[in-house]
């Protein structure tokens, strides 16, 4: 077998970040390569830099393909050349037909004019190919995520491809959809395609690939026969990480159950027939920080966001208690009054009023708690928002800044002051450090750390193991929509997380 | 920390250049304010006196008052992060309901105005509806509602012009404020200042809201001192309090000369200062501006955004029906074209005043600056008998001109 890819020291640099270092991978022609890591890893990243996202010269390594160096400009370049991406998110045009989609960019025309006849029955052929018996003329949107998936594929054949790239193709699908395209990618390699699966899902991996690369925090940490390769092998590469003293001090003693949620289950907004969470059940205590583990899209902000004023999917049902007694939580003012809050993840789509002021940001869950009749007190506004100025050291010349010009870990701050001027019982934070740098999560951490200590419940989702481990004194698991495991801090290991996550 | 410490520097560099840094931050509410100043002043010079003339002047608030009453509806729809193009149909519609109720069906006045007023609120309720709890988009809705409302018009009054209305009707839009001083004192004045007459309550009631302001910012600007925040230059508060306090006067004092204060300034006047009031300083009037900034973010921190649109919408309507009473009372006529196109003249009132399209900015004092500004132009343009088409297209350089203003001033800063 001859090397169709190789990558060699790959190094990619983004403004005080080193999301790639170094990272060498090799692909054999006809093989189906499998890429492992956590979030954050590095494999998009990897694959942007593959497909010509980031260009020729924005990096440093080397890429060789078909045995000579290339220097791909863009995406278009790459796929000239064979290499065909299908992206987590799909990239197809709902209100079009298969057949549109398809041949979109690339329409069977002559000067301009389409000839439909050619497009159906190519389009006939690869749907053929693929095992998708839908007709040309369907609409992308009537048709489920499993076969919109196939589709991808389909449009990725038409453009002849050498080097299929999937990014977690299955992680939107059910297990026998997920189980078909498994299989397509098989035959698919019986016909010469060459594919880089990048995917969690380790049982997934076994059953397909040829060979496993594991990265690790931007680096190649192992490639590894897939031949029997064991899933904990797997893992422990996956995690293997020094934990340093990145946690603040605490010791904590957890008083009654503060928070019960029941048999939560949770319908998807637009697809009617799928079960987003199922049955959940969790809680937490007065003065405890309780972790919610899982891979990305598992349904952790769902769960979240449904609680909280049933601000995420439809046909809720399940109970939520407060100190022993049920509580509505049908809108976001009811969970609100209720004692919960709930801090967003994408603090700038969800959290703030980005051109408005840290004072306008920071009462803005709670006007009534600066107005008497309806009227806003200006200067007893400005003294709540400089409190929590001080009390979370937000670094910023004056509450009357623009939340827009601060980084991102002071905006995290104004989000929690927000939300702490609710006075909640329980906050849920989720993904409260994404995207801000390790100083600020230090702070992040103490504050949370300080709020357990005022008897408050804190649920902490986050896509970070360490971070949980370090923080929390019990961790649910998640995993498709389902708590599948619960570790006691002493109980708790990366690896025990992720064994509970890919056994499911 | 080093993010953290850029923005402190950002603070105190911004400090340290002072005013230059000030007037860049906020060119926008002098930038109105000057250019009112400048196109008055040009047509003042071009009309040789003509547009400041005592009747003139008279004219200018009343041609221009059920725009500047129907702005302030217009403002609060477009911070919420809509918009409405059927206030000049509406408009036209209740002022033709009137003058059925009043002149074919006899009502009473005081019966009619309450019924237009519920009925505007109607109108625009049924609009808000469709866009808050539907999620259809205010422009349909509201493109909808321009052609259904225009046609009522003309089916309610068959096609024809109905009036005249009583004179207890005309007065809301054509009466004045009787003097409540002595007429010697008046007199008195009229001789000091070489005028034929003067209306001591108008020239009174302009040095007391003059008086007024001024107190109000020197209050604010030490409340603002006491708490650190950053605020104009001495030099740039004085200026523009002395330029404010001596136009109201100004105009107050040419009000006072011809017939005293016109009862729709007094409507308008007060409506503005509620609105204002509404907007800056009360729980709803923030969630408006929280809703148009951010609308997931709103909804997530526990606003009612469907309800708050649905009301924005309903204010609309019973403000554009108050805008109708008073046209219809000044032509002393309903007509079916009365409204036509008046929708664009207010929203470009609103958008020269500062407001965004994507919603969240915005203010009330700006969309009223916004609206003389337009009607000057208007004015001036007409004495000087410039023809409508160039009228309209110079019209249309101004808002493009305001609007490119704002987004090269937001490039720059951001």
């Amino acid at each position: 077998m001859a090397t169709l890819l190789e990558m060699r020291q790959i190094t990619k640099e983004f403004p005080g970040v080193k999301a790639l270092d170094r990272v060498d991978l090799k692909v054999e022609e006809g093989e189906i390569h499998a890429i492992c890591g956590e979030n954050g890893a590095g494999k998009s990243t990897l694959m942007k830099v593959l497909s010509g996202v980031y260009p020729a010269g924005s990096y440093d390594g080397e890429i060789v393909y078909e045995g000579e160096t290339a220097q791909f400009r863009d995406i278009r370049d790459s796929e000239d050349r064979g290499i065909i991406i299908i992206h987590q998110e799909l990239a197809l045009v709902p209100q079009l037909s298969i057949a549109e989609n398809i041949f979109l960019g690339n329409e069977r025309a002559t000067r301009g004019v389409i000839d439909w006849r050619m497009t159906n029955r190519r389009t006939e052929e690869l749907l053929e190919k693929v095992g998708l018996s839908e007709a040309p003329t369907t609409l992308v949107d009537s048709i489920g995520v499993g076969k919109q998936q196939l589709v991808e594929i389909a449009k990725a054949l038409s453009k002849n491809v050498k080097l299929l790239i999937l990014d977690e193709p299955t992680a939107a699908l059910q297990e026998n959809d997920s189980r078909k395209l498994l299989d397509l990618l098989l035959e698919l390699k019986a016909q010469g395609v060459t594919s880089i699966l990048i995917s969690h899902k380790l049982g997934e991996v076994r059953y397909v690939a040829d060979t496993v690369t594991v990265i690790r925090d931007g680096t190649t940490v192992s490639t590894l026969d897939a031949k029997g390769l064991s899933e904990d092998q797997i893992v422990h590469d996956m995690v293997g990480r020094d934990m340093t003293n990145r946690f603040p001090e605490h010791k904590r003693t957890p008083g009654d159950i503060l928070m019960e949620v029941d048999d939560w289950t949770v319908w998807h907004p637009e697809h009617v027939d799928r079960r987003v969470i199922r049955n959940a059940g969790f809680n937490v205590r007065a003065g405890e920080v309780v972790g919610i583990a899982g891979l990305m899209g598992s349904g952790r902000t769902e769960l979240a966001m449904s609680i909280f004023g049933k601000s995420y999917g439809r046909n809720i049902s399940g109970s939520v208690r407060l100190k022993g007694e049920a509580v509505d939580v049908s809108t976001v003012s009811k969970a609100i009054a209720a004692g919960i809050s709930y801090v967003t993840e994408d603090r700038k789509s969800l959290g703030l009023v980005l051109d408005e002021t840290i004072r306008f940001n920071t009462t803005l869950a709670n006007l009534e708690g600066v107005s008497s009749n309806g009227v806003l007190k200006r200067n007893e506004e400005t003294r709540v928002a400089e409190r929590y100025r001080e009390a979370l050291a937000t670094r910023t010349p004056s509450v009357f800044q623009k939340v827009v010009n601060l980084s991102g870990g002071n905006q995290q701050k104004v989000v929690l002051a927000k939300w702490l001027f609710t006075s909640p019982e329980v906050l849920i934070l989720d993904e409260p450090t994404r995207g801000i740098d390790v100083g600020a999560k230090y702070e992040i951490y103490t504050i949370i750390n300080d709020l357990a200590a005022q008897g408050k419940g804190v649920v902490m989702i986050s896509s970070e193991m360490p971070e949980l481990l370090g923080m929390c004194d019990r961790i649910y698991v998640m995993n498709e929509g389902a708590l599948v495991g619960e570790l006691t801090a002493a109980e708790a290991s990366q690896e025990r997380i992720m064994s509970l996550i890919v056994n499911d | 920390m080093a993010v953290a410490d850029s923005e402190q520097n950002e603070g105190t560099e911004h400090n340290g250049k002072g005013i230059g840094a000030y007037l860049a931050s906020h060119l926008r509410e002098y930038g109105l304010l000057l250019a009112l100043i400048v196109i008055m002043v040009f047509f003042q010079v071009v009309t040789e006196g003509t547009l400041l003339r005592a009747v003139n002047v008279t004219n200018l608030l009343l041609q221009n008052s059920y725009i500047v009453i129907m702005a302030l509806g217009m403002l609060v729809v477009i911070v919420s992060g809509n918009i409405d193009l059927s206030v000049g149909s509406v408009m036209g519609f209740i002022g033709a309901l009137a003058a059925v109720m009043i002149v074919n069906f006899d009502q009473n006045i005081y019966v009619t105005i309450i019924a237009c007023l519920a009925v505007g609120g109607l109108i625009g309720a049924a609009q808000g509806y469709w866009v808050a709890y539907w999620r259809i988009p205010s422009f349909i809705v509201t493109l909808a509602g321009m052609l259904v409302f225009r046609g009522l018009s003309l089916w309610l009054l068959e096609g024809q012009s109905v009036g005249p209305f009583p004179r207890e009707f005309q007065i809301i839009a054509n009466g004045f404020v009787p003097d409540i001083f002595p007429a010697g004192i008046g007199e008195m004045l009229a001789g000091m200042f070489d005028a034929r007459k003067v209306n001591v309550l108008a020239l009174v009631a302009g040095i007391v809201t003059a008086a007024l302001i001024v107190w109000m910012g020197m209050r604010q600007r030490a409340r603002n001192k006491a708490y650190g925040i950053e605020d104009e230059p001495a030099s740039f508060f004085a200026a523009r309090n002395f330029i404010v306090a001596a136009a109201l006067i100004f105009i107050t004092f040419k009000l006072s000369t011809f017939r005293g204060l016109p009862n729709v300034l007094i409507t308008m006047a007060v409506l503005t200062v509620i609105y204002a009031f509404l907007t800056s300083s009360t729980v709803i009037g923030r969630r408006v501006y929280a809703l148009g900034g951010n609308q997931k973010a709103a909804k997530l921190s526990g606003i009612n955004t469907e309800r708050l649109t649905f009301l924005a919408f309903t204010n609309m309507g019973v403000l554009a029906a108050a805008a109708g009473l008073v046209f219809a009372a000044r032509l002393n006529t309903a007509t079916p074209k009365a409204g036509f196109a008046l929708e664009l003249d207010v929203i470009a009132a609103v958008f020269i005043g500062g407001a965004s399209m994507s919603g969240g900015v915005g203010t009330i004092i700006g969309a009223v600056v916004g609206a003389f500004l337009m009607g000057v132009l208007n004015n001036g343009m007409s004495i000087m008998g410039i023809g409508i088409d160039y009228q309209q297209m110079i019209k249309g350089l101004v808002l493009l001109a305001a609007v490119i203003f704002d987004v090269y001033n937001k490039q720059k800063q951001g």
